[in-house]
Parts: C-alpha cells; sequence; structure tokens
C-alpha cells in the first residue's frame, strides 16, 4: 500500500515522528478498531481515531441520538436527534476523513454476537454506560485474545485502563461481577460533567494507536483515575489475580455469557 | 495507627478491612478493596487485619460511559 500526496500531507505531522513515520502510518491505515458505544466516550474516540487515519472503525450502538446526549457525545450534532447514532457517527467520520471505512453495528453487543463483531478487529474500546455490557466486553475480549480499552465516567471522575488477555489483570480480576442493580448510580441518574468523557476518551484513542503502533508502555496493570474537580490523575496498581473467575487459575467462567440486565435499575432509558 | 486510603494518609484505629468500610459508611458491594497492591475477595474483608502503613484502595464501579 502506498499513499498518495494528499496522504502524505494529511498524516505529514504523524510521519514526522520517530515512532511513527511512513511505516507506523501505514500500521494506522490496516488497522481495525472496534468501538463499543457511540455515546460519551466513543465520540472523542471516533474522531481522534478517524483524524488518525485508523483503516475501519467499527460502530456499535443501538441506541437513537437524544437531545441529552449532545452535551458530552460530539459525534452527533442537534439535526442528529432521532437518528440512529452509528449512521450519525458514521457520517462525522467520514467528513473528517474518507479514508477510513466504517462498518456500522445498530444493535446492542450480547453474548450471541460477540465474537463474531469483536473477531473482525484488532482493538476494542469499552465506551458503553452500563455494567453488564462492561464485563460481557472484558469476558468477550478475553476469550477472543483482544485488548480492550476500558472506560468509564461518572460524574466528575473517570477511569481508563488497557487490558491485555492472559498478560495483565482484567476487569474482573478487580471487580469481580456487576454491582447489584440499582446500588450504583448511572449518568442517567447521578450526572457527568460533559467534557470528562473527552478526556477518557482521548485517552482510549490514545491506548489503542500505541498498541497499533507497538509505542510507548500500555496502560495495563494500572488503573488511571483522573478527577475533574482537582484536575487530578492518579495510578492505581492491579495485578493478574489468580482467584479471577474469568483469567485465574481455577476458571469458573468458561464461555460467554450476559452478566445481567443492561437496563436493570436504570431510571428511565432512550427508546430506541 | 496510619494507613493510606486512596493515596491519602488517614488515621485508623484498628481493625478489619470491614471495620474500616464501616466507618467510613462504604457499603461492601459498591466497592473492590486493594490492600498493598492485592485484590481482595469479599469474604476476606471481615478477616484481613490492617496494619500501619498499609495502603489501602477503594475502587468504586465507575460504570458511565455514554
Amino acid at each position: 500500500m502506498e499513499f498518495t500526496e494528499e496522504q502524505i500531507n494529511r498524516y505529514s505531522r504523524h510521519i514526522l515522528l520517530p515512532e511513527v513515520g511512513g511505516k507506523g502510518q501505514k500500521k494506522i491505515a490496516k488497522s481495525r478498531i472496534l468501538l463499543v458505544g457511540a455515546g460519551g466516550l466513543g465520540s472523542p474516540a471516533a474522531l481522534y481515531l478517524a483524524a488518525a487515519g485508523v483503516g475501519t472503525i467499527g460502530l456499535i450502538d443501538s441506541d437513537v441520538v437524544d437531545l441529552t446526549n449532545l452535551q458530552r457525545q460530539i459525534l452527533h450534532h442537534t439535526p442528529d436527534v432521532g437518528r440512529p447514532k452509528v449512521l450519525s457517527g458514521k457520517e462525522k467520520i467520514q467528513a473528517l476523513n474518507p479514508d477510513v471505512s466504517v462498518s456500522m453495528y445498530e444493535e446492542r453487543l450480547t453474548a450471541g454476537n460477540a465474537f463474531k463483531i469483536i473477531g473482525d478487529y484488532d482493538v476494542v474500546i469499552d465506551g458503553v454506560d452500563n455494567f453488564p455490557a462492561k464485563f460481557l466486553i472484558n469476558d468477550a475480549c478475553f476469550f477472543a485474545e483482544k485488548p480492550l480499552i476500558h472506560g468509564g465516567i461518572l460524574r466528575f471522575d473517570g477511569r481508563v485502563t488497557t487490558i491485555i488477555p492472559k498478560q495483565s489483570a482484567c476487569y474482573r480480576c478487580v471487580f469481580k461481577a456487576p454491582p447489584p442493580p440499582g446500588l450504583v448510580a448511572s449518568c442517567q441518574e447521578a450526572g457527568v460533567i460533559g467534557v470528562l468523557a473527552g478526556i477518557i476518551g482521548t485517552i482510549q484513542a490514545t491506548e489503542a494507536l500505541k498498541l497499533i503502533l507497538g509505542v510507548g508502555r500500555p496502560l495495563t496493570g494500572r488503573l488511571l483515575d483522573f478527577d475533574a474537580r482537582k484536575t487530578q490523575f492518579r495510578e492505581i496498581k492491579v495485578r493478574r489475580n489468580p482467584n479471577c473467575a474469568l483469567c485465574g487459575e481455577h476458571p469458573t467462567i468458561t464461555e460467554l455469557f450476559d452478566d445481567g440486565d443492561p437496563y436493570a435499575g436504570c431510571a428511565a432509558r432512550p427508546s430506541a | 495507627m496510619q494507613v493510606k486510603i486512596n493515596g491519602k494518609p488517614e488515621e485508623f484505629q484498628s481493625g478489619t478491612v470491614l471495620d474500616l468500610l464501616k466507618a467510613k459508611n462504604i457499603e461492601p458491594q459498591m466497592v473492590a478493596v486493594e490492600v498493598n497492591d492485592k485484590v481482595l475477595e469479599r469474604d476476606d474483608l471481615a478477616t484481613t487485619h490492617l496494619n500501619e502503613g498499609d495502603q489501602v484502595e477503594f475502587l468504586f464501579y465507575m460504570g458511565g460511559g455514554r
């Protein structure tokens, strides 16, 4: 694959970097990154990955754009209200960079479709808003051996970590299972400062690109917590847990399953 | 004695991790607890005694994304 003059111009600031160069830019152009959720975290990740020239971006989301999304989901604009998020997302990605091919999955990730979808990608980015889905993504990436960039936001707090299955601590190594429904507030119930999605989502995109390029040290074995009130990052070391039900020494989870109802405990959900 | 809770030194009389959770009014089901970089099983919260200088992390669930 050779770049056109226009592409060399477009990606010149990447190509200038010794860690990227033409070779690295080609790796980016050949890469396939899956965004589960085209919302708060998925929006900034999608836009920066599109700008970076990622070959294929997969978007999974079953929802349509709601007016309440626009405070943080910058992939969607006011005229998109009522339209499928995957479609709105695809248009923005390709308006920013027509080099990018976008695969749309207007559905929810489930134990039934996860392997089929995830199998086609190099890296998976978690941008979902509920615990059953976060655990499902973690489990699916473990079984499919796909690197996962996990992210979460709530109120003024954000968290991001990179999980390389069988090498670094997984989500279940720390959080064994979803919390009982209703115990932990969702953004829908508790609110979130919109820009936090941008901070955490762009770190997720950074981690994905680093993995594609093989540059630097991934955010594995560490939870990076961000407190927007203090503008403070804190790193918490996490080790692989030998008792982990998924990736431990005597796993009890041996196949993919839907770990709870994603909408249990939510006060309301937008009608899809 | 002093223990470090989420990076901040705090006074704690003595007792188990569960005692500390109770003192802080934290529902055990809402957090994962790490002591000195090791995640505790829920059953071990009541039997794990804290020592001077222990580093305790309360990791709250953070589930948002959209």
